[in-house]
């Protein structure tokens, strides 16, 4: 017995000694960046922000603010009105009175005109909605302004070429607007939500009330100062902020003729329940917990920064994140060492520093579900890695992770953490891949990855995801439909199939 | 002094996926490098160039005017290091050592019937030879594409092991003449066969052939020398050559050997530059970080 402990002991040890001789790569401060902090001159903040009512910026009936702040500092930013009913009913009464007074009667090329101008003001002051979206959601800078604005832009542009053509996207129809859309928005990508709500929206002839997230208001408020500048009709976009409560306002107001609702999957199901048998059309984009499938003959040094694009890119708060990983068992020791490296060489900091690659954590409920998460994982017997990266001391702040020897049945292989935590797990042929990708109440996106043209084509075909990305991962375009399938929702954005969910045909 | 010949097994080597590798040398060349950072990684990218000149009309005069330029790039101030090596032609390689001599710039000497390589081998290993006796620490030598593309591995594989040995103590950095292999999946290949042979550079061009370096090329050659190193424990030097003008250009390739191969490559002993317009603009780059205020060109000499 005791020469078996002895043994286990020794075989320990010698593991460790190999371990140790490997080659190993260093990432260290041999040559260091200096700070490059993006400046924030560009951004005009107001102490206090109205609801956005009628095309004016109103104090709230319900005369509460909350704050509003910076994740990354825990600097308040602003105070924020925060709607009640009376001030839901007030923007839905706004939003129907431009729908039946104006913009119903606008010609397409007409609508169209002022999209495409909200698009080139949006456009012109995008380094300073880039700043302000990083301020206030935390995400790092270099992806607010080469993703976030770039493509709500691209969103506006999208959708006002499409507002005098809807009848080509809907051939034998005749296409007309629902009337006033209620549209609820999540806290990771504030302002490209926004733009992905409200663009189609007002192309198909449809005014909007719009609710962003209580954690992330003020890129959605800045929004609201373009729609005054582009002299968009009042009332055809109001935005009132705050948290669930409002939510609910809005979805069960008798007036909204639509509910698009971007969330996670518990509020989605209590949106779907509530408005049973009113009528009224309903879309959801709700959670993910995507597989990214590497396969033996993938690309790997490539296929390794999907991998961290597809779960570190914004800090893992995105629906479509890859947070499981399927990788072959004959290159998993490859892939999982090359992984290991790449982490390392993650940045994380200061989000407006144009090098960092990890911004902060949303919110500090967020933070907290994340560790939850991350102990089960221990809990659970999965073999926890992390960066070994500094954490600054003020904020909220999570280390790029990933988990090994994880079982499909673990909690972080089932849950939507929402944070950057990846679940590895093992694959031996590609029907076992498949399997495992698909074995999930969601359905939202997967990736696949192989040199083989054919291989891409055979799996995308059995996968049950709404978006399946090959050789890539969190690529968006605005004419390519997104959405998900099973618990992940339903109804499409972006593309024609997403002009479907804003127009009524007969 | 002898390594490790690996088997020439080619079928382990990953493919490469184009649209993925451009996107990371793209978004590496985001960075910002700014300041200390910049001040710093001038002086260090000036110690990593191996200053060249690669031409017929090439005289004494001109290669004794470029080890001056090597061996004091910025007279007057001493923070300024030397480069890492003057390369030239055989014939040039005595007048090069004599100028040199006791600075620690080293010589380099391209060999094996550069540029095109298309002589037989032993008039290879004659070439490399007289150049190493004649006094060249380092040889850059070129592979034989056309074998190469022929799908003839074993040829290109055990020619460069004959080069490696005729070196004698001189380092061996292996030009693969990417612009000519055309395809990612070529270049690592290359690369591989090259690290595999014994080289202790791999090199991207020979400065004749456009395109000569890009980033895309330079991250596929450094994703190779990672692997060779995890397989072999042996750290393998890259130099990218050809076509590098500006500062922005040079820190982009810190940039990348930063984040790929780490700390341990970022020193002239593991990475080199081939260049010698980019000197300059280095320079100008340090006067304007120190002056806040761009100079005249005319006053950084050219030779």
């Amino acid at each position: 017995m005791s020469t078996t402990i002895t043994d286990q002991k020794a075989r320990t040890e010698a593991l460790k000694k190999v371990e140790a001789e490997k080659p190993r790569l260093e990432f260290g401060g041999a040559w260091d960046y200096a700070p490059a902090p993006e400046s924030k001159e560009h951004v005009r903040l107001e102490k206090r922000y109205g609801l956005f009512i009628g095309g004016e910026f109103v104090a709230p009936r319900s005369k509460k603010y909350f704050e509003t702040i910076n994740p990354a500092t825990e600097e308040v930013l602003a105070e924020v009105a925060e709607g009640n009913a009376a001030d839901i009913d007030a923007a839905v009464r706004a939003a129907e009175q431009a729908y039946e007074k104006r913009w119903k009667k606008l010609s397409g090329a007409q609508r169209g005109k002022y999209i495409y101008r909200i698009a080139r003001l949006l456009q012109e002051k995008a380094r300073e909605f880039a700043v302000l979206e990083t301020m206030n959601g935390g995400k790092p800078i270099k992806e607010s302004r080469d993703v976030d604005v770039p493509l709500a832009v691209a969103h506006f542009f999208y959708h006002a070429g499409w507002a005098d053509k809807l009848e080509y996207a809907f051939p034998r129809h005749s296409v007309s607007p629902i009337g006033v859309c209620g549209q609820i928005i999540p806290w990771n990508f504030p302002l490209l939500m926004a733009a992905w709500k409200i663009a189609p929206a007002l192309a198909c002839g449809n005014t909007v009330v719009l609710k962003p997230a209580e954690t992330t208001p003020l890129t959605s408020l800045h929004l609201a100062r373009i729609f005054q500048e582009a002299d968009l009709p009042p009332g055809v976009v109001n935005i009132v902020p705050g948290a669930g409560e409002t939510g609910a306002h809005l979805v069960n107001h008798p007036r909204a003729r639509k509910i698009a609702f971007t969330g996670s999957t518990d509020v989605g199901k209590i949106i779907q329940r509530s408005i049973a048998g009113t009528g009224k059309r309903l879309t959801l984009e709700l959670g993910g917990k995507a597989a990214n499938i590497i396969f033996e003959d993938a690309a790997l040094d490539q296929a390794v920064e999907g991998i961290i694009n597809g779960i570190y890119f914004n800090q893992g708060h995105v629906c479509c994140a890859g947070s499981r990983l399927l990788v072959q068992e004959s290159v998993a020791a490859t892939v999982l060492t090359k992984l290991a490296d790449r982490v390392a060489t993650l940045r994380l900091g200061d989000p407006l520093d144009k090098n960092t690659d990890v911004g902060a954590i949303n919110s500090k409920m967020q933070l907290e579900k994340i560790r939850e998460m991350v102990s089960t994982g221990v809990e659970e017997g999965a073999q926890l890695h992390q960066s070994a990266c500094a954490i600054p001391s003020r904020g909220f702040w999570f280390p790029p992770t990933f988990f090994t020897g994880v079982a499909q049945s673990h909690r972080i292989a089932r849950e939507e953490i929402f944070g950057p935590v990846l679940a590895v797990m093992t694959f031996r042929t590609p029907e076992e891949a498949v399997e495992k990708a698909n074995n999930i109440p969601y359905g939202l996106s997967a990736g696949i990855w192989t040199d083989k043209g054919s291989k891409i084509f055979k799996i995308t075909s059995k996968m049950k995801a709404g978006v399946v990305w090959a050789n890539t991962f969190n690529k968006f375009d605005p004419s390519s439909p997104f959405g998900g399938y099973k618990e992940s929702g339903f109804g499409r954005e972006g593309g024609v199939h997403g002009l479907r969910a804003y127009v009524e045909l007969s | 002094m002898s390594t490790t010949v690996l088997s020439l097994d080619l079928s382990r080597v990953p493919p490469v996926d184009q649209v993925g590798i451009d996107e990371r040398a793209a978004a590496l060349a985001k960075r910002s490098i700014k300041t200390t950072a910049k001040r710093a990684g001038i002086r260090l990218a000036m110690s990593m160039l191996d200053l060249t000149t690669l031409e017929g009309k090439d005289s004494e005069g001109k290669v004794r005017q470029l080890c001056q330029k090597a061996m004091r790039p910025m007279p007057g101030d001493p923070t300024v290091p030397h480069v890492a090596a003057v390369c030239v032609y055989p014939n040039l390689v005595s007048i090069a050592k004599d100028a040199l001599s006791g600075s620690g710039v080293k010589v380099a000497s391209v060999a094996t019937g550069f540029p095109a390589g298309q002589v037989p081998l032993p008039v290879k290993i004659e070439d490399t030879r007289l150049a190493v006796a004649m006094g060249a620490d380092e040889i850059d030598m070129v592979i034989d594409r056309g074998a190469f593309l022929a799908g003839d591995y074993d040829r290109v594989f055990e020619e460069i092991i004959a080069v490696k040995d005729a070196c004698g103590p001189a380092h061996l950095k292996v030009i693969l003449e990417t612009g000519e292999l055309e395809t990612y999946d070529n270049v690592r290949r290359a690369s591989r066969l090259a690290m595999g042979a014994g080289a202790d550079f791999i090199k991207t061009s020979t400065g004749k052939i456009q395109p000569a370096s890009t980033p895309g090329v330079v991250l596929v050659m450094l994703e190779a020398i990672r692997d060779h190193y995890k397989e072999t424990g042996r750290r393998v030097g890259m130099k990218p050559a050809g076509g590098i003008k500006t500062s922005k250009e040079a820190l982009h390739l810190l940039v990348l050997v930063k984040e790929t191969l780490g700390d341990a490559w970022l020193t002239p002993d593991l990475f080199r530059i081939g260049a010698s317009t980019v000197a300059n603009d280095l320079l100008m780059q340090l006067v304007k970080e120190t002056t806040g205020r761009y100079q005249n060109e005319d006053y950084f000499t050219k030779d």
